[in-house]
Parts: structure tokens; C-alpha cells; sequence
């Protein structure tokens, strides 16, 4: 009868074998798998316990953790809130996080594993664990301009540095409190979500980053950089701007807004084409280029390619395979181009940073627990768009577009500041999108600038002038200034 | 079957070692609950003391007993129990001071501590350690207690389909209520399940193993012989049926096929029974509702993650969140399952000590279950063979059932986690299992152990 009860016992061991196995399943293999299921309210709760780490800009904390004396032991504040939510995002018991609140979880929560070390010090202390801190590559006083200069008005504002490619202001108008979707009471939670949700201004859209605007004449900076970059061209080539442009292909034709020629003679220089904005001049240009090489410059510049600053932007688009007509379209920004307020941003940057595109970034440093620096972002580039020699020349361009072109509003006296309006159609009977694209100062740049005031409204082609480049004005002030 | 051999005059009692090890556990025992009142207090609970003398009373007591009833039994038995106990006593104190903290915060009146009624039935389940090793002296004597053994059991198995004092809780109808008292009958018929079943197939084992018929080419057992595997299965279908439990109705048949194939040697009555089990689970599928809501439940629980799979889902949360070390004694959220204290204490060991600690738990069983079956192949006597493994298959059954239930192993089923889970019954018939296991081992290793020969224990069974 022993063999029997050994072997019996050995089938038992097998059984002690398949339950070890199944929680190494659970628990280690598979673990982080299920806490992040829907339905673990432990994991909303362990991340209440913990003392959240603050979100900060220069040095003043957006988004910080308070004590509570309820059971969730904490609650999160967000001061000033609505001006800064595009890129803090919200917390919610409810509805989860956006922003950095949740692309940096890990280390505000303190479960980042770079804070492995703070943790085992906090376990033999006896300490709670806390979270670490994000300082953004945002300038208080860019936001402000921005913020203030939209003034509640539908649009976006980006700035970035254009040698790091750190995001100076990131502006969504109109935009929400954060602090209405992180109380503690969710069915109030809930209510505040509804209305934003239904609010037909979109407040919880984050427009610098998820909308993809028509980008209208501002895109002609790109078209004017591959004209440059092909060789073909320099500022002062004669090029033909008539008053209409005959689509190839089609019986329709393209117009100037003002139904004149360009020039005394249907011919202009590029340098002055992009300063009046011609369109009949770029979209003649478009078709001398190709839309292949139209699409390969502005890839250079970010299009058609997706960024995590760390938040996903959308893609800006170059259509895939225009005809000519299209191509032609597609030289000033319409037909299907598509671009985000960070990307028409960051062909400002490029061109002002010698043709360098850098890869976004606004998150510029990590800090530990107890707030030293833990982490510090290393600007990247992500392509060279220009040749030194060709961004300079455009940048000059572009100061000549404001100096003495149809960008004037954003002249700064002793600043030389260089831009391009936009005024994109929208396909329906809602007026048309006004832009302004700016760099400044052209010597050494410090900031690139893109402004979109949605269906702005006005005369068409001096909207981006007269909507658009005021706000360009004050953001460039700001940072000059601070 | 083993034949009696001479042992030396002199066996080491091991007793000392037992001391040692007893020593080892009330450490750990009264360290973890030190840890768990200075993580959730901040500083020694009142009630600490009275743990710290209680279970180092009872540790001295269950010691001595030992030492003077059963001089020569296993040294690792008795301390890898006390252990188990102490480290279940520690959970449902740690979840005590969370129940009290989530009354303090909701306004309520906070609920009285089930840890002082797991203590008296601690207690009380030493004392009945202790008088069965004493009352039973020499094993075999059990086997006249064959058929009162098997009437008892029965009794005891449908006691709760009695009206009146019967109770169905959480759908299962296994309590027995009498004035403020509950108790689970179940817990103590698998003790003289076990007895009968050894008795009887002592008897029978020769005609069971030997007398046999060709079906298709497959040696089996003659149809009369089937008779009593026939009605162990319609036993155990009886209690899924009637008293809705999964996990008893299993473990009675394991324990009745594992203890058929040792006595009679035959792997076919493991196919036999494996087959009628699989019939009988295939049938309780189709025909009852609650069988089927269990198998759906237990194969997609996240489907069913508000409602019927709410337990077991918030289990997997709380071992998923547990990881390799858990969150550390008192830091995790425990109560989040329900039934945390019973059902569901393995999930809060699993959340606060993690797999390691779960998987020391595990090692604690197996080294009672190793114990108890080496202590089956030691004794010199059929009926305690028999016996001990039957009582070491129980406990290990039943532990298998109850984790793989919680982790989603197999269906989940209503049995307690031995030693370890909130509840009288179990810890009392769980205590008593460990007092006849130690019984067993003593007689076996004892060397002026009178060997009785088998004919000798036919005989005392044929007196009945």
C-alpha cells in the first residue's frame, strides 16, 4: 500500500504544482495586466494615498496634491486651471486622466521605477511613498500672451523654442477647469463632464495638439523652402503671378483674393510673392516642384509623422497623391493639407534654427520625491529641413513679410521678427481661419510662434494680419521680455 | 501492504525539536502581529497581550500533551499547524483594525473583533487536540467504530437539510443553527467519512482488488463490489444537489476514490472514479443553474465583473495587486473581497504577503500533507495507513479546492481554508485531523509498539 500513498502523494504535488503555477500567473507574470483592468478600485486608491507629485511651470506648481480628511486622503488642485489644462490634462476619479497627469503617471504617482531607490529609503523610514515632480518646458509669460490674447476666442497657440524644441506655450481657448472633474464626488464628476461634453465650443478639446487645421498661407513658407531647397530658386527669381491661375486638368481656376495680379506685370520675385502672399505665384510653384517634392519637405518639417510631446499630437498631413490641380491647391495649404498649431509652430522653429527640425518636447525635467532633479530632457533633432544657407535666406523672407508685407501687426520696434500670415477656407460657409506663423528675433532666434483664431472672421486676406499676428506680437514679447 | 518489522529498542522522541520549531512559529506568529498593530496603529494593540499569552499558553499545553501522550510522533506536525493558526489569527485581527477604520470614516459604530472568537475557537480546538490524543490511545480501537462512524457521518452530512435548524448561507446550505450557535457538520463527518471508509476497506480490500471481470478488455471490478462507489458518488452528487456544495461534494469523492486505490491497488478504480466524476460534473452542468452560473462565471469572471464574478474578480485584483512581494501587512486593501476573513482570506494573504508569502503558505500544507502521508507509510497497521492518508488527502484536497477556487484554478467553491480562515468548525475538525495524524505516527514509531497482524484487526472488526 506504501507505493499507493507515494504515489498518490505525488499526484497531490502535482496539484501544489498547478496552484504555484497559476498564481505565478496571477501575480507575477500577468499582474500589472489585471491592476490595470476597469473595475480595480485599489489602484485609484493607492494613488490617492500616495502624496501625488506637482506639475510645474517655471517655478510655480499648475497642479499639486492637498491633504483631505476624507477617505480618499487627497485631493488634486489646479491653479490657475482653464489656461493651463491643455497640458496638465485632469485627474479624475471618474474619468481617468488626460494630459500629463497621465502620460507622466508613473512618476507622479511614485511607482515610476527610476524611484526605486526613493521607495526602499520611504520603506525603511516608515514614510508614505510620494510621487515625483514634472517641471514643463512652459514660460508662464508666453501662456499669459497667449492665453489673454485669444481672450476666450475659439483657437490655439503654440510656442517653441527653436533650438531645443521645448514648447513655451501651449494654448487651447476655450478651454475647462480641471479642478471641476478632480473633486471627490462623482456624480457632480459626472455632471461637469456632461455639460463640457455638450458644450458646443468643444472646451475639452485639446486644439494646439489634437486639431488639424487647414494651414492655408502659412504653408507657403514650406512650398518657398523646397522651391529654395531645389536649387531652382532663390528669393529674387522671377516668378509668374498672374491674376488667375488655370488649373491643370480642370476647366476651374485659381484666384487671387484680391482679383489682381501679383506684380506691375503678372511676374514678381519669390521674396516678394510670399510677402503679398501670392497665390497664382505658389501654386505655379507647386506645380514646377511636384507634389513629391512638396511632400518631401514637409515631412522634413514633421508632416505625415506622429509626436509624443509627451502627449500624442495629431498627424499633420500632406496629401498622398495629388494631381496637378490639387498639387497646385495644395502649395497654399488647401485642398487636404492639414496641420496642427504645434506643427505649423515647428516650421517656424525649423527655419529659424538654421533648418534644423527639433523634436518637441514639453516635459523638461523629472524630479524625485524630494524634488531633485532626477531627469532632464535632451533636446533631439528629428530631421534637417533646410540647408543653413536656404533657412536664413527664408527667414529674411519672412521678416520682409512683416516689415513690409501683409504681416505687419506683428512688427516690435528693435525686434526683428519674421512671419507669415494664413487665411485657411474651411470648405463650408463658416469664415475662414486666420494664422500667423512668427520667429523672432531674426538674428538669434528665441521663439517660433503659430497662432490659429478659428473661423476668425473679417476680410480674407488680412485676417491672419489682423487676428492672428497681434497674439503672435504679445507671445514674442513675452518671452523677449522675461 | 507492510510487513511488521522489528524497530530498535531506542527511538528518538524528537520531541525537543518540536519545542524548537514550536519556538520558531510563536516568534514569527507574534512578530507578524506586532507588525501588522505598529503599521495599522502605530503601536501595540491592547489585545496583543492577550494573543502573546494565549497562543504561547496553548503552545506550551499542545506541547506537553505531546510530549506525555504521544511521546514518539512526528516532531514537524504540530508546529507547521500552529503556524498556519497564528498567521490566520494575525490576518483577521489586521483585517479587524481595516473594518474598524472603514467604520470610523463612514460614522458607524465599529463591529466587535472576530479575532476573539477565532481565538476561543483556537482554544477550544486545542483543548480537543489534546483530549483526543488522550482518549485515543492506540488508533486501531477506531476501526470498531467502522458503521457508527458511516451512520454519524451521514447524519451529520444531511444535518443541515433538517427544517429548522438548518441554514442556507450564501446559498449553500451546510450550517446548522442552534439559538446564537452555527456549525458546519460537514467539517467533522470528513473525520468519520475517513474512519469508515478505512475500516471498510480493510475489510473488503482483498474481494475489491482480487475478484474481477473482463468488460471490452478492461479488467474490472465485479457489479456488487461497485456497490459502494456507487453510493459514495451519489453522496457526494447528493450534497452538490441538495445542499448547493461544490467543493464538499469534491472533496468527499477524491477522498473516497484515493483511499480505494490505495487499499486495493487497482489504478481502475482512479479511472472508475475519475469517469463518474466527469459524468456527474457534466450532469450538474445541464441540470442545475447554479452549477452552470459557477462554470460560466468561473471561465469568463471579468463578463460577469458586477454581479456573479464581483468575488472571484476583486480576488484576481487583489493578488494581481499583491505581485512577488506584496503590499506589505496592513498596507493593501483586503477588504475589497468580499468574505476576506473566510472564503477569501488566501486573496489577503496573497495582496499583503504576496506570492512569496502565499507560496510559504502553500509550503506550510505540503509539509503537513508530506507529514501526515509519511506518517500512512511508517504505520505498520492496514487501518492506519488507510486512515492517515485518507486524513492527509482531506486536508490537501481541501487546500487545493479553496486556492485554486480563489485563483480561478478551478470553479469557485464554498470550502474554509484549513487553519487559517475565520470559522469554528473547520478549525476544530481541522485540529482534531492533526491529533490522529500525530497518533498514527507516534504508534508507528514507537518501539514497544505491540504490531497487531492483519488477521488480528480482521478479527477485532468481525467482534463488532
Amino acid at each position: 500500500m506504501s507505493r499507493q500513498v507515494r504515489r498518490l502523494a505525488a499526484l497531490l504535488g502535482v496539484l501544489l504544482g498547478a496552484l504555484l503555477l497559476n498564481l505565478t500567473w496571477i501575480q507575477v507574470l500577468h499582474a500589472d495586466e489585471y491592476r490595470a483592468r476597469s473595475g480595480n478600485t485599489r489602484l485609484i486608491l493607492e494613488e490617492y494615498n500616495r502624496e501625488r507629485g506637482p506639475i510645474l511651470v517655471n517655478r510655480s506648481q499648475v497642479a499639486r496634491s492637498v491633504r483631505t480628511d476624507d477617505s480618499l486622503n487627497s485631493l488634486r488642485v489646479y491653479k490657475p486651471g482653464a489656461e493651463y489644462a491643455p497640458a496638465t490634462g485632469f485627474y479624475s476619479l471618474v474619468y481617468g486622466a488626460t494630459g500629463l497627469e497621465r502620460t507622466e503617471n508613473s512618476v507622479l504617482s511614485g511607482s515610476d521605477s527610476r524611484f526605486f531607490v526613493d521607495r526602499i529609503q520611504q520603506l525603511f523610514a516608515g514614510t508614505k511613498t510620494k510621487g515625483g515632480g514634472v517641471v514643463t518646458t512652459l514660460n508662464s509669460a508666453a501662456q499669459d500672451a497667449a492665453w489673454e490674447g485669444l481672450g476666450g476666442r475659439k483657437g490655439a497657440v503654440v510656442a517653441i523654442n527653436p533650438t531645443t524644441g521645448a514648447i513655451l506655450a501651449l494654448v487651447s481657448s476655450p478651454s475647462f477647469d480641471p479642478n471641476l472633474l478632480s473633486s471627490h464626488k462623482p456624480d457632480e464628476i459626472r455632471a461637469s463632464y456632461k455639460a463640457l461634453e455638450s458644450d458646443p465650443d468643444k472646451p475639452l478639446l485639446n486644439r494646439p495638439l489634437a486639431i488639424t487645421y487647414p494651414p492655408g498661407s502659412t504653408f507657403k513658407l514650406v512650398t518657398t523652402a523646397a522651391a529654395l531647397e531645389s536649387g531652382k530658386f532663390t528669393p529674387t527669381t522671377i516668378i509668374p503671378g498672374p491674376a488667375e491661375y488655370q488649373l491643370p486638368n480642370s476647366t476651374k481656376k485659381l484666384k487671387n483674393w484680391s482679383g489682381q495680379p501679383c506684380g506691375p506685370d503678372g511676374k514678381i520675385t519669390l521674396e516678394e510673392a510670399l510677402a503679398v502672399s501670392c497665390n497664382t505665384a505658389f501654386a505655379w510653384l507647386g506645380n514646377e516642384l511636384g507634389a513629391d517634392a512638396l511632400r518631401a519637405e514637409a515631412e522634413k518639417f514633421g508632416f505625415n509623422t506622429s509626436f509624443q510631446v509627451p502627449m500624442t499630437a495629431a498627424t499633420s498631413r500632406f496629401p498622398a497623391n495629388p494631381d496637378a490641380a490639387q498639387t497646385a491647391q495644395s502649395a497654399i495649404g488647401q485642398f487636404d493639407v492639414r496641420a496642427t498649431a504645434l506643427q505649423m509652430a515647428m516650421v517656424g522653429a525649423a527655419i529659424g534654427n538654421g533648418g534644423v527640425t527639433m523634436n518637441p518636447y514639453l516635459v523638461d525635467q523629472i524630479l524625485a520625491p524630494d524634488l531633485s532633479v532626477l531627469s532632464q530632457t535632451q533636446a533631439s533633432v528629428f530631421a534637417q529641413a533646410m540647408s543653413q544657407v536656404n533657412a536664413a535666406a527664408e527667414l529674411a523672407m519672412m521678416v520682409n513679410v512683416v516689415d513690409h508685407g501683409t504681416g505687419s501687426n506683428a512688427q516690435i520696434p528693435g525686434v526683428r521678427v519674421g512671419g507669415k500670415t494664413g487665411t485657411a477656407q474651411t470648405g463650408n460657409d463658416l469664415p475662414p481661419h486666420a494664422w500667423f506663423v512668427g520667429v523672432a528675433p531674426a538674428e538669434a532666434p528665441q521663439i517660433a510662434v503659430a497662432v490659429v483664431v478659428e473661423n476668425g472672421g473679417g476680410s480674407p486676406e488680412i485676417s491672419g494680419n489682423k487676428l492672428a499676428a497681434p497674439i503672435a506680437r504679445a507671445v514674442i514679447e513675452a518671452v523677449l521680455g522675461s | 501492504m507492510s510487513v511488521p518489522t522489528e524497530l530498535p529498542a531506542w527511538q528518538p522522541t524528537r520531541r525537543n525539536a518540536e519545542a524548537g520549531l514550536l519556538v520558531v512559529a510563536l516568534v514569527i506568529g507574534l512578530a507578524a502581529w506586532a507588525n501588522v498593530d505598529l503599521v495599522m496603529l502605530g503601536e501595540l494593540s491592547p489585545t496583543f497581550t492577550v494573543f502573546a499569552i494565549v497562543v504561547i499558553a496553548l503552545a506550551i499545553v499542545a506541547h506537553l500533551g505531546v510530549r506525555f501522550a504521544a511521546t514518539y510522533a512526528d516532531p514537524v506536525l504540530l508546529p507547521a499547524v500552529f503556524m498556519l493558526n497564528l498567521l490566520g489569527l494575525t490576518m483577521i485581527h489586521r483585517l479587524d483594525l481595516g473594518e474598524d477604520v472603514r467604520a470610523i470614516s463612514n460614522g458607524t459604530a465599529t463591529p466587535s473583533p472576530d479575532v476573539t472568537t477565532q481565538l476561543t475557537w483556537t482554544a477550544l480546538g486545542a483543548a480537543l487536540f489534546l483530549l483526543t490524543l488522550l482518549v485515543v490511545r492506540d488508533h486501531r480501537r477506531l476501526q470498531r467504530y467502522t458503521y457508527t462512524s458511516l451512520f454519524i457521518g451521514l447524519l451529520l452530512l444531511v444535518l443541515p437539510l433538517a427544517p429548522g435548524i438548518g441554514a442556507t448561507i450564501n446559498g449553500a446550505t451546510l450550517w446548522v443553527r442552534v439559538g446564537p450557535f452555527s456549525f458546519q457538520p460537514a467539517e467533522l463527518a470528513k473525520i468519520l467519512l475517513t474512519i469508515f471508509f478505512a475500516g471498510y476497506l480493510v475489510v473488503k480490500k482483498d474481494s475489491l482488488a482480487l475478484v474481477r471481470t473482463k468488460v471490452l478488455g478492461l479488467e474490472l471490478p465485479r457489479g456488487r463490489d461497485l456497490g459502494p462507489l456507487l453510493v459514495a458518488w451519489l453522496v457526494s452528487l447528493g450534497v452538490l444537489v441538495f445542499e448547493r456544495d461544490l467543493g464538499t461534494s469534491l472533496l468527499f469523492f477524491g477522498l473516497f476514490v484515493g483511499m480505494l486505490y490505495i487499499a486495493t491497488q487497482r489504478i481502475s478504480w482512479v479511472v472508475l472514479g475519475g469517469l463518474l466524476f466527469i459524468a456527474g460534473s457534466f450532469g450538474a452542468y445541464f441540470a442545475f443553474n447554479h452549477v452552470r452560473v459557477r462554470v460560466q462565471v468561473w471561465l469568463d469572471p471579468f463578463a460577469y465583473q458586477s454581479e456573479q464574478g464581483y468575488q472571484i474578480v476583486q480576488s484576481i485584483f487583489g493578488l494581481s495587486s499583491g505581485g512577488l512581494l506584496g503590499s506589505g501587512w496592513g498596507q493593501g486593501f483586503p477588504l475589497f473581497v468580499p468574505y476576506a476573513k473566510s472564503d477569501f482570506i488566501i486573496s489577503a494573504f496573497g495582496e499583503e504577503l504576496g506570492y512569496t508569502g502565499l507560496a510559504a503558505i502553500l509550503m506550510l500544507y505540503a509539509i503537513i500533507v508530506t507529514r501526515g502521508m509519511r506518517a500512512s507509510v511508517a504505520c505498520r497497521d492496514p487501518f492506519g495507513t488507510l486512515v492517515a492518508a485518507g486524513l492527509s488527502i482531506v486536508l490537501a484536497l481541501q487546500v487545493f479546492v479553496v486556492v485554486g477556487g480563489v485563483t480561478r484554478l478551478i470553479p469557485l467553491t464554498g470550502l474554509t481554508t484549513p487553519f487559517l480562515a475565520a470559522g469554528g468548525s473547520a478549525l476544530i475538525a481541522n485540529w482534531i485531523m492533526i491529533a490522529l495524524l500525530l497518533r498514527i505516527s507516534d504508534t508507528s514509531r514507537r518501539p514497544d509498539a505491540i504490531v497487531l497482524s492483519p488477521d488480528d484487526a480482521l478479527t477485532q472488526v468481525m467482534r463488532l
